[in-house]
């Protein structure tokens, strides 16, 4: 199979535009005879759901929570980055560009990446139009802030919440469509399987979680906006309910799945509590801005973080790397966190955490400031921990947070199986290795709003709303029965362990082997133990109740079982990819300094998987990448 | 720790629900409240019995999925809370908690302690947007908003729809929710040209809803979660008011 990227070439800032030109178009006429389904209601699936509703398509998006307006994206805290340069420190579209390649240690399409870089201004402009709050100076302009990686203030927040704010705002001009019934909306359904005959993606096979009923949706082209896979770790930042059940089900109809190895740790996290934990939260990196980060030099000091004396304290990311100092990439920040701990020096429960500390910063602003910059989030932390950040450091630890890696899409953000797009994080296709903070945002609201409108004509374009098939195709009907039947054996099984507890074992499994650092023998140790495991939920599974009601553990179950094959994928990838890039470390592969060492005379490609069965050796395509304008050097944060 | 639970229990909606007793023992004070569920629902699933449902997603705060009663007080008994964020060390050993769906007319309940409120959704649909048609919009920049007004506007606007007021409010009434959209697009100069048009529209479709009427018990601000303020109904008391006699002059005008 060979890759078609079909990434224009010429001049960088010409290609989107001139690609827009070429592409074919949708007679306004002919649209609402067009149907499209969005599976997705986060950012990137509100986003597109709502644009592609107004230029007249037919939608149907369906959520798998009671409402749209609660899909991942609500959680995300910092903000939003967009090449506005409004601060007037030099920022541009090709500063983004060229941070976001580097960024992500070499390893996306420049041809993406400057498309999403030219499109952020844009971005800002329609959600301001929708009523985001957005900060505001005295002055009434919109405030800026910078962000990890960055060295200039390009990111929009509104207060801590800036996730929230921009997916009410696209929440609510879907809102709109619903109402106008442009928009059919199927809140509380999940998307079991994805249906494709004769090549094309027809439709997708639904199961409504409150009565259990399964049923098919038709339409000319399928649209995924479902998020990452970080929760195959088990412990991540991501909301309980987020999995990787879409797109594996679409890699298992012939998609190809792209670096899934390429996962992100957030250095900013509350560290674990205890073993009844079920998620981690993310304290925003944007309080890198303010907090400095650091560890009593003396391993195991009884002191309260307070009592250490300044000349008894290591500001360990300060002193390596003076220029960048706390605002270091988010891998790099990780990395240092969790050999400053495995050296023994950590703080806390279990030493697996550092200090974060605004003592300075109340200090130097005053705590009104502070207050009005990290407030809500100084809140949260001391609701979850009973500490108050006013009055002593806070403590982090990295967690899993976000997936770089995900379906394999061209330019036009469809991947290889004709009809099926996919948006938001759970495509692949701009961050490379490594994301910078405040670019998933960016990156989902310019694939909903700005690009995959466009793109998805050129598809529609081609095909006639006349061979869309009926949702009663025998098509359909085969993967209803399907994914009828896999409920059921789930249910069948009946063995003795519950469905958390198998998804804990596979995530301490993967985060020991596949997390921050890897190497072979980790890896290979992973890759065995894996079908094991896989083997055992199947013949050990407890799942109480039926499938003809509403069933939360039946619905984390196929959740789950999805995780124990995707885990292998994600594992093999990280072996074969035999170099350190950005959020993927290998160990055998670091500089001196212990930084990520890339081997780009072999690994300068995109790793997209096609799925052959379960527990079958999957087969690699490579799509290499080059690079014309950002020449690949190592990355360097001293 | 140790506590007893009485949980509503109610397998479907048409069917009768009723209070079971538990038994939790080996709390973790770290532990939120969801965890506790959680831990208990594990013990449940190995003796083979139904798990309590109950609606969760981001667990910290901010998605709105979570809330039931607790102790008869939505969210339970922590300020400025919600149910996935309030951790056990604010009960006492040897308690017992009451756990119970949000009740409401508007809320009918699905199973446990889920309930269906779709209808905060068609609330919104009805008119709690900006009509933006991508690619419409002007440069950021060239509408200065003063700072006082992003500020209000976001402060309306942190409101995660969770249904709390709802299930606190002794009507039933919906008002606390639709006046934060009210207020939060109300505040902006983006949200001028449909502000008449806005507040008729939700607060119509509030009305056709099964939400009860406002009478100013104020319980709904008392259990919010995101501390959204009660003036915020007076605000949309005033644009109603306005709309309705605008509107009326409009429809004079034509005839
Ligand atoms: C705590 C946290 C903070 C963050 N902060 C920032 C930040 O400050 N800046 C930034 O840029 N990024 C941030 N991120 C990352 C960013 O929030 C996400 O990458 C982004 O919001 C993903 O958006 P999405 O639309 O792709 O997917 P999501 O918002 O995850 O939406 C997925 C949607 O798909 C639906 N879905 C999933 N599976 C199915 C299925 N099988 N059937 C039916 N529906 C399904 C869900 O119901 C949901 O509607 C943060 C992430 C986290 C976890
Ligand atoms: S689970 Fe999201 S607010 Fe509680």
């Amino acid at each position: 199979m060979e890759l078609k990227s079909k990434a224009p070439s010429g001049p960088i800032e010409t290609r989107w535009d001139r690609h827009r030109f070429e592409m074919k178009l949708v007679n306004p006429a002919n649209k609402r005879r067009y149907k499209i389904i969005v599976v997705g209601s986060g950012l990137a699936g509100a986003s597109a759901a709502a644009s592609l509703a107004q230029m007249g398509y037919e939608v149907s998006c369906f959520c798998f929570q009671d409402s749209p307006r609660r899909a991942h994206s609500i959680a995300a805290q910092g903000g939003i980055n967009a090449a506005k340069n409004y601060q007037n420190d030099g920022d541009s579209v090709y500063r983004l560009f060229y941070d976001t390649v580097k960024g992500g240690d070499f390893r996306a399409r420049e041809s993406n990446v400057y498309r999403l870089a030219e499109i952020s201004a844009a971005i800002i402009d329609q959600c301001t139009a929708l009523g985001v709050p957005f900060a505001r100076e005295y002055s009434g302009y919109l405030a800026n802030r910078s962000f990890g990686g960055a060295q200039v203030s390009r990111t929009f927040y509104a207060r801590g919440q800036t996730g929230q704010q921009l997916l009410l705002g696209a929440y609510s001009a879907l809102a709109l469509q619903i109402g106008l019934g442009s928009v059919k909306m199927y809140p509380r359904s999940e998307m079991l399987d994805l249906v494709v005959h004769e090549g094309r993606a027809r439709g997708i096979v639904v199961r409504d979680l409150v009565t259990g009923a399964i049923s098919s949706h038709s339409a000319d082209a399928v649209v995924l906006g479902t998020g990452g896979y970080g929760n195959v770790f088990y412990l991540s930042t991501n909301a309980k309910g987020t999995n990787v059940t879409a797109i594996w089900r679409a890699h298992r109809r012939g998609a190809l799945m792209a670096n899934p190895c390429f996962t992100q740790i957030h250095p900013t996290c509350i560290p674990v509590a205890g073993d009844h934990q079920s998620k981690l939260t993310l304290m925003s990196e944007s309080l890198r801005n303010d907090g400095r980060i650091w560890v009593p030099k003396k391993a195991g000091d009884p002191r309260a973080p307070q009592d250490i004396p300044e000349d008894e304290r290591d500001y360990y990311l300060e002193r390596k790397y003076p220029s960048f100092g706390n605002l270091v990439p988010r891998d790099v920040a990780s990395r240092n966190a969790k050999a400053i701990c495995d050296a023994g020096l950590g703080v806390g429960p279990g030493g697996l955490g550092v200090y974060l500390d605004f003592a300075e910063a109340i200090k130097r602003l005053g705590q009104d400031v502070v207050e009005a910059r990290y407030g809500n989030l100084f809140e949260m932390y001391e609701h979850i921990t009973g500490e108050s950040p006013y009055k002593q450091p806070m403590r982090i630890y990295p967690a899993i947070h976000y997936t770089m890696g995900g379906l394999w899409v061209d330019y036009n953000l469809m991947s290889n199986v004709d009809g099926l797009h996919v948006i938001g994080e759970a495509n692949f296709s701009d961050h490379g290795a490594n994301r910078l903070g405040a670019s998933a945002l960016m990156q989902g609201l310019a694939d909903g709003y700005f690009i995959l409108p466009y793109t998805i004509g050129d598809y529609l374009a081609r095909v006639s709303p006349k061979d869309r098939l009926p949702a009663d195709h025998p098509a359909f009907k085969v993967v209803e029965q399907e994914a009828s039947g896999r409920l059921k054996k789930l249910l069948d099984v009946n063995g003795s362990r519950t469905v958390d507890s198998f998804h804990r074992e596979l995530g301490k499994l993967v985060w020991e082997h596949c997390g921050m650092g890897r190497n072979e023998a980790g890896l290979k140790k992973a890759l065995q133990r894996i079908p094991e495991l896989r083997d055992e939920f199947w013949k050990n599974l407890k799942v109480t109740g039926d499938g003809a009601n509403f069933n939360q553990s039946l619905e984390k179950a196929g959740r789950v079982a999805d995780f124990m094959e995707f885990a292998e994928l994600m594992v093999r990838d990280a072996l074969v990819r035999d170099e350190s890039c950005g959020g993927h470390f290998r160990e055998e592969h670091q500089t001196p300094e212990g930084e990520a060492l890339r081997r780009d005379d072999q690994f300068s490609h995109v790793s997209a998987w096609e799925f052959t069965g379960v527990g079958q050796e999957p087969r690699l395509h490579k799509e290499a990448l080059e690079f014309e304008y950002v020449h690949p050097s190592q990355r360097s944060y001293k | 720790m140790k506590l007893t639970l009485k949980i509503w229990r109610q397998a479907g909606p048409r069917e009768k629900g009723a209070l079971a007793t538990y038994q939790v023992d080996d709390i973790n004070p770290d532990m939120s409240f969801l965890e506790l569920l959680d831990v208990l629902n594990e013990s449940l699933m190995l003796k083979g019995e139904r798990p309590v449902a109950f609606d969760h997603d981001c667990r910290e705060g901010i998605c709105g999925s979570c809330g039931f009663m607790i102790g008869g007080v939505a969210h339970g008994p922590l300020k400025l809370c919600t149910t996935c964020t309030l951790f056990m060390r604010h009960f006492k050993d040897g308690d017992t908690v009451t756990v119970e769906p949000f009740r409401a007319k508007g809320f009918p309940v699905l199973q446990d302690l889920v309930v269906d409120r779709g209808a905060l959704d068609r609330i919104v649909q009805a008119g709690g947007f900006i009509s933006a048609r991508t690619g419409s919009a002007p440069e950021a920049n060239a509408m200065l908003i003063p700072k006082q007004n992003a500020d209000r506007a976001m402060d309306a606007a942190a409101c995660i729809g969770c249904g709390a007021c709802v299930a606190a409010c002794p009507n039933g009434s919906a008002m606390l929710f639709t006046a934060a959209k009210v207020t939060h697009l109300g505040e902006l100069p983006q949200g001028q040209p449909e502000r008449n048009h806005r507040v008729l529209r939700m607060v119509s479709k509030m009305q056709q809803l099964d939400f009860g009427g406002c009478s100013n018990h104020g319980e709904c601000e008392a259990v919010c979660p995101k501390g959204i303020k009660i003036d915020f109904i007076a605000q949309l008391n005033r644009d109603f008011l306005k709309a309705s006699l605008t509107d009326e002059m409009e429809t004079l005008k034509r005839v």
